[in-house]
């Protein structure tokens, strides 16, 4: 029988809102995927588009960045900078024929377990759709 | 329509006679201008401060042997110029610089930038290899006369629309001049310019920079550039296509000592502290059984592409000189259009505005968001 394929997630979490949202989602007691590895960043700024393609050259399946929503960065504007950055290297890789969506951006507040939850959640559905990721198998990386 | 002031010799000739009187006169302390290295064909640049050693400069030469914004970098890194210096350059190298200096990497103090309407040049290979270029100047030439795409230019150059130089205090118009071996028109975009030829020989009138034919060049620019989007297409490349493009690279690093852009001391690249340890092959062979080494190729071009794409001015210096012949700036061309149409971004066209990824917006790309 095969085995199902169950992805591996690196999810940067910012400090101050993501990772905290993280915690709220575990002690709530919140059901999502095990799919998920968390890299805790100081600011979802502090991730340089190179972690991201070490991440996925490396065979991790998916990247999630989660950051403070716009406004409410603990560093005022750190993740505007994340936005920028983010946006500039998904559409590199999608201009180079790669799985951009293998790359997600979302904005999860400390208060929001229930959003990181789901995000997860989602995250995970998608990136079952794409299959593994390619780079696994590849050894002229 | 524009001042400009004309002089009754060939291009070449004119703005050599232009950097002598600027040099007799006093008003600049030297000339940073392509300069033969030998009898055949090969060229550099050269600070000249002596009006005599201007006979073996070739000012327009169609050759790229470095490309003058890192040239100019390296001159006022330190420090901006103390007196005046004149520098020919292409407009690809203009803007190259434009870009470092808004990095940080250099001043624009004190230049004076004499830029021409450009047609492109040659590879780098055609002097190393069989010096054929000299050769090739009288075709060359006629094509420009005739606002045609001289044959056996460089790809990036024949895909290029940005051949009319932004930010030159002087342009010299060479497209579709009928009569450039006998006369030359130079544009005259600055006060400074009109300061620095005051009292020159010659006839100041006024013309229009952006003639027919050069709407009609950049037409025909745009239609190579499409040409080249088919040949080289990169939207099907994925990651097999990237490994087929990428994995003859030799790991020289020749594309990143080249480009202008490319400026940091310490390069991620180069840092042996990210070499892998014997743990880390382990790691992989377990999962892979078979892995290159040294590993990483395709890791340095994705992470130059990132690095470069948004300030990158498409000079082709990239392609010159790659040992084993991957079209880097081909590949880099729509990624970096795309990039720069995002930030709605013209590199190296405004020294007062910075570089899209040191700034933002608070109401922006939500479509990047989920």
């Amino acid at each position: 029988m095969e085995e199902e394929f169950k992805p591996k997630i690196v999810g940067f979490l910012c400090n101050w809102c993501s990772y905290a949202g993280a915690d709220l989602a575990g002690v709530s007691r919140l059901k999502y995927p095990s799919t998920i590895l968390p890299v805790r960043v100081m600011c979802s700024s502090r991730v340089d588009p190179l972690h991201i393609i070490t991440a996925l050259l490396k065979g991790a399946d998916g990247v999630l960045i989660a950051g403070c929503h716009p406004g409410d960065c603990h560093y005022q504007k750190g993740n505007y900078h994340t936005r920028r950055r983010f946006a500039l290297l998904k559409r590199v890789l999608e201009n180079l024929g790669f799985d951009a969506d293998r790359m997600r951006l979302s904005w999860v507040s400390a208060s929001e377990g229930r959003r990181f939850a789901k995000v997860v959640g989602e995250f995970t559905e998608k990136i079952k759709e794409l299959g593994p990721n390619p780079c696994r198998e590849e050894h002229f990386l | 329509m524009s001042k400009v002031f004309k002089l009754d010799e060939s291009v070449e000739k004119s703005v050599k006679k232009l950097l002598t009187f600027l040099l007799n006169k006093g008003r600049i302390r030297g000339a940073l201008v392509l300069q033969k290295t030998d009898g055949n064909s090969a060229v550099a640049y050269s600070l000249i401060t002596d009006a005599d050693a201007l006979a073996s400069a070739c000012p327009l030469c169609p050759l790229m042997p470095s490309n003058a914004a890192s040239v100019l970098s390296r001159l006022t890194l330190q420090e901006s110029l103390p007196e005046p210096l004149a520098v020919v350059l292409r407009p690809c190298e203009l803007r190259g610089f434009i870009e470092l200096v808004k990095h940080g990497q250099g001043s624009l103090d004190k230049f004076l930038f004499i830029s021409s309407v450009c047609g492109g040049v040659y590879p780098l290979k055609m002097v190393q290899v069989d010096g054929s270029v000299g050769e090739k100047l009288p075709q060359y030439w006629d094509a420009v006369k005739r606002a045609e795409i001289a044959p056996e230019i460089r790809p990036t150059c024949r895909a290029c629309e940005r051949f009319v130089p932004l930010g030159a205090d002087m342009t010299v118009a060479t497209m579709g001049e009928s009569g450039l071996e006998t006369k030359c028109t130079i544009f005259l975009n600055t006060d400074k310019a009109m300061g620095f030829i005051e009292g020159m020989e010659g006839k100041l009138a006024e013309e229009k920079l952006e003639t027919e034919a050069i709407q009609q060049h950049k037409q025909k620019r745009k239609a190579e550039k499409n040409k080249l989007y088919d040949e080289i297409g990169l939207e099907k490349y994925g990651l097999s296509g990237m490994i087929d493009m990428f994995g003859k690279c030799i790991g020289c690093h020749g594309c990143s000592q080249v480009c202008p852009i490319c400026y940091c001391e310490v390069c991620t690249f180069e840092s042996r502290d990210l070499e892998p340890k014997p743990a880390e092959f382990e790691r992989d062979l377990n999962k892979k059984r078979a892995i290159r080494v040294p590993p990483d190729t395709l890791f340095y071009h994705l992470g130059r592409l990132i690095h470069v794409a948004i300030s990158c001015v498409g000079c082709g210096s990239c392609t010159d000189v790659c040992p084993v012949d991957i079209p880097v700036s081909s590949i880099f061309l729509k990624v970096r259009e795309s990039v720069q149409e995002l930030f709605d971004y013209v590199p190296g066209m405004d020294p007062e505005e910075a570089v899209p990824i040191t700034k933002f917006e608070t109401e922006e790309l939500v479509e990047f968001e989920d």
